[in-house]
């Protein structure tokens, strides 16, 4: 057994886990984070997204060992004071999901994203979420989604300079 | 969908990697990234006794500019490398070719000196650090090795390192104008590649002085197309298409789900003229 320490969601939790436990499944079993969801468990459907230090990983490929010393945020985490982030928003507008099941991962990995290139164009934002699949084929919306939070952003921004 | 059980080893610096190596013997295996490895391990095709985790390494994730060459931590991730001006103006190459591994998630994990060091032919990285002539900086208890891209994968999943030596450092001459290209070829984006093919092109007088061309996933290691490159070498750029018709010579790829050995011949060859026909217009 290893003593570990991470913030998730802005909490500290120190634990005692065995090496090879995956980070997925410390967030759910020890630290009870549904919405971090298992999908192939293989490195493929991005289901299980979550941030390092604001980075999008896949926790299914990440020991919770490694994230030793870190900062996870979940999809649990990014709401504030109970108010949807501007993503969760825009999927819930642009009906960015059917079943649901990868859309803990799509959000996350679209919030890395936009951080990462703000102005991402329709092909940017596509080859941006490869590494999420959606089995309801509902990539349509889920890239309007991302572009109703570029589209926000830029209002918020003319708003400010105006 | 879970490793076997494994001891834990945190590395402070690459001589404490090194010492641990030595301690635990061949049962040990360095953890970078984890994005080849641990999917492995979880299929338990892999299962080492002690994991030694470079993760805390910092300092060997950096691209520094060493005048005719640039050097390349082996911490550094494939997001690093894509986004890295020093290596996007002087080695497009490497940063292109880092930003198709995977997708983004995998490319924050991923770094060059795990993806070398796994030796899987089917990478990327590796055939294009082959046309390059890029050279690996290698540590163990014997002391410091330089050892080039081409002397440095043996076989399937095996490399020259022995079990008590780190990779270190990924040395890639810049490129100083010649051109260059990566053709990827897959069915589904984040898949690895049937085939890939690099190419490093240097133009003489309106004719192709020489060129390298590396080989993804046509064999048991990456591989040189050297009838192809023999071929070039002085050629017309009008002559590529017959030129590079031999690129898959000497290769003996594999047959598997994505590819019969027969296409991936025929990819080897298309590839490698379109990577040619690229380098030639950078």
């Amino acid at each position: 057994m290893r003593r570990i320490q991470m913030t998730v969601d802005g909490n500290a939790h120190v634990a005692e886990v065995e090496p090879r436990l995956l980070l997925l499944h410390h967030l759910r079993e020890n630290l009870g984070i549904g919405g971090v969801h298992p999908g192939c468990n293989t490195t493929s459907c991005g289901a299980c997204t979550v941030h390092i230090d604001g980075e999008s990983v896949k926790s299914c490929t990440i020991l919770a060992v490694q994230a030793d010393g870190h900062e996870i945020t979940t999809v649990r985490g990014i709401t504030e004071n109970g108010v949807w982030h501007p993503m969760q928003q825009a999927f819930h507008e642009a009906h960015g999901l059917q079943c649901g099941y990868c859309t803990p991962g799509m959000i996350m990995a679209s919030i890395s994203l936009l951080k990462e290139n703000p102005d991402a164009t329709e092909q940017e934002i596509r080859e941006g979420l490869e590494g999420n699949l959606c089995r309801c084929t509902g990539y349509e919306n889920i890239v309007k989604a991302v572009q109703l939070v570029q589209q926000h952003e830029d209002e918020m921004a003319q708003h400010a300079a105006s | 969908m879970i490793p076997l059980a494994f001891d834990y080893e945190v590395a402070e610096s690459v001589d404490h990697a090194i010492e641990l190596l030595g301690q635990h013997g061949d049962e040990a295996k360095l953890l970078a990234g984890g994005h080849s490895l641990l999917p492995i391990m979880k299929l338990r095709l892999a299962a080492p006794t002690v994991l030694v985790d470079l993760g805390r390494l910092g300092d060997l994730n950096y691209v520094r500019d060493e005048g005719d060459h640039l050097a390349i931590g082996a911490m550094t991730r494939h997001c690093d490398m894509e986004r890295d001006s020093t290596l996007g103006e002087h080695c497009g190459l490497i940063a292109y070719t880092a930003s198709l591994v995977g997708d983004p998630q995998v490319r924050h994990r991923g770094t060059i000196g795990g993806s070398i060091s796994h030796g899987d032919a089917a990478s990327d990285l590796p055939s294009a650090l082959l046309a390059l002539d890029a050279n690996f900086v290698v540590k163990g208890s014997g002391g410091e090795r330089t050892v080039a891209a081409g002397d440095f994968f043996e076989d399937y999943l095996q490399t020259t390192l022995t079990p008590d030596e780190v990779l270190t450092e990924i040395q890639v001459p810049k490129l100083n104008g010649a051109g260059w290209s990566y053709k990827k070829f897959n069915r589904r984006a984040q898949d690895w590649a049937v085939v890939g093919v690099a190419a490093v092109v240097e133009r003489s007088n309106g004719s192709i002085g020489s060129a390298r061309i590396g080989l993804t996933n046509m064999g048991s290691t990456p591989l040189r197309a050297t009838a192809a490159e023999n071929a070039l070498s002085g050629a017309d750029p009008s002559s590529v298409a017959e030129a590079t018709s031999s690129a898959d010579e000497g290769t003996s790829p594999s047959s598997d789900i994505a590819a019969s050995d027969e296409y991936r011949r025929h990819l080897a060859r298309v590839l490698s003229r379109r990577a040619v026909e690229e380098a030639l217009t950078r």
